[in-house]
């Protein structure tokens, strides 16, 4: 009975996110709304995380699986870019790690931080 | 032949193999404890070769692993749950969190845009290139919306995801970050819900930063492409 609830819980968020997603005029995926709904729903106690943690868990330990169709039909689009693919590849390689190693080296100087200065009001 | 008949036809075939295949690139990771075996390319290289070698149609293929698919936004929404668990975790940083996660989708658009100039690219490849790293439903919106091509953003935005799953720990210990938060940023900026998967493995901390940049980040790419694809 408690997996029926809780995976009742997350497609119901996962609809009104669908809903949300036909009737705003915006490029936000349902799953956006969703996450954003479900969460605010969790930190005003409307849902209780008990009430959906199992079957959530258990859907974002599966999640890497779901990408396996997308990334396997990746081969179907070779048609439309074999002509530029190493520019193509070139900007995607070089973009990636930059942003990771920005946005990471950002953050942990900044916690570093406010860290130090913590510990000098404390 | 038949038996090969059998698999296109198979309604649980595409699911199994896919999980099947991830479990493997799982199980060779513990076994051999080497950083470069990723499950999820191994599994897509164990998928596409099987494929290949008993020349198995992709689209018959996927008539199965579809359903597999079909649970990404209940998962993706489920990512609400680790946010609350560190959402104290996220208070306390969230100045760190805002400007890593915001100078990360910055960074994104000057290196498309320098790059652009570099290779020539035309307004179209340009545009096409600006969300490459977001989550696909909303990167393939923007790129609509700016008159890209979709289906080549969309393989980008997965293969950005890849690579970034990828590589991920080995950026992490050439520019020294440690920090768990700073991991999750990163790669949810940078890889969207393909990195998030990397992340969710490295710790609930790193997982629900790199949810929570999905999301902040996806929105910010949105309104910062518009602004951006007016440069070329």
């Amino acid at each position: 009975m408690n997996y029926i609830k809780e995976f009742s819980i997350i497609l119901l968020f996962s609809f009104v996110g669908e809903i949300l997603n036909k009737i705003i005029p915006l490029p936000i995926p349902a799953s956006i709304y969703g996450i954003v709904l479900l969460f605010t729903a969790l930190e005003t106690k409307l849902i209780k995380l008990r009430d959906i943690e199992k079957t959530g868990q258990f859907l974002i330990d599966i999640m890497p699986v779901m990408f396996i169709p997308a990334a396997v039909g990746l081969l179907e689009s070779w048609g439309i870019v074999k002509s530029s693919i190493l520019e193509y590849l070139t900007v995607m390689a070089v973009s990636t790690v930059l942003v990771m190693a920005v946005s990471g080296i950002v953050t942990q100087l900044i916690i570093k931080k406010s860290g130090e200065k913590n510990n000098e009001n404390n | 032949m038949k038996t090969i008949e059998f698999l296109e036809n198979s309604v649980f075939f595409g699911v199994m193999i896919s999980f099947l295949s991830y479990g493997l690139g799982v199980f060779l990771k513990k076994k051999t404890g080497l950083a470069i075996i990723n499950p999820l390319l191994m599994a897509v290289i164990i998928v596409t070769a099987f494929l290949a070698v008993t020349k198995i149609d992709y689209q018959k293929y996927y008539a199965g692993a579809k359903y597999i698919s079909y649970l990404l936004t209940p998962a993706t929404v489920s990512l609400a749950i680790p946010l609350h668990r560190q959402f104290e975790l996220l208070k306390k940083n969230i100045r760190a969190i805002l400007c890593g996660i915001i100078s990360g989708a910055v960074t994104s658009f000057l290196c498309v845009l320098a790059m652009a100039v570099i290779f020539k690219f035309s307004h179209k490849e340009y545009v096409t290139f600006l969300p490459k790293s977001i989550t696909t439903a909303i990167g393939m919106g923007v790129s609509e919306e700016l008159g890209g091509y979709v289906a080549i953003t969309a393989a980008i935005i997965i293969i950005t995801g890849i690579f970034g799953n990828i590589i991920g720990e080995t950026v992490f210990k050439i520019f020294h970050i440690t920090e768990p938060v700073a991991k999750g940023i990163a790669l949810g900026t940078s890889s969207h819900a393909i990195g998030t998967a990397k992340a969710m493995e490295l710790g609930e901390t790193e997982g629900a930063m790199s949810s929570l940049s999905i999301v902040i980040c996806g929105l910010f790419t949105v309104i910062g492409s518009m602004i951006f694809a007016k440069f070329i």
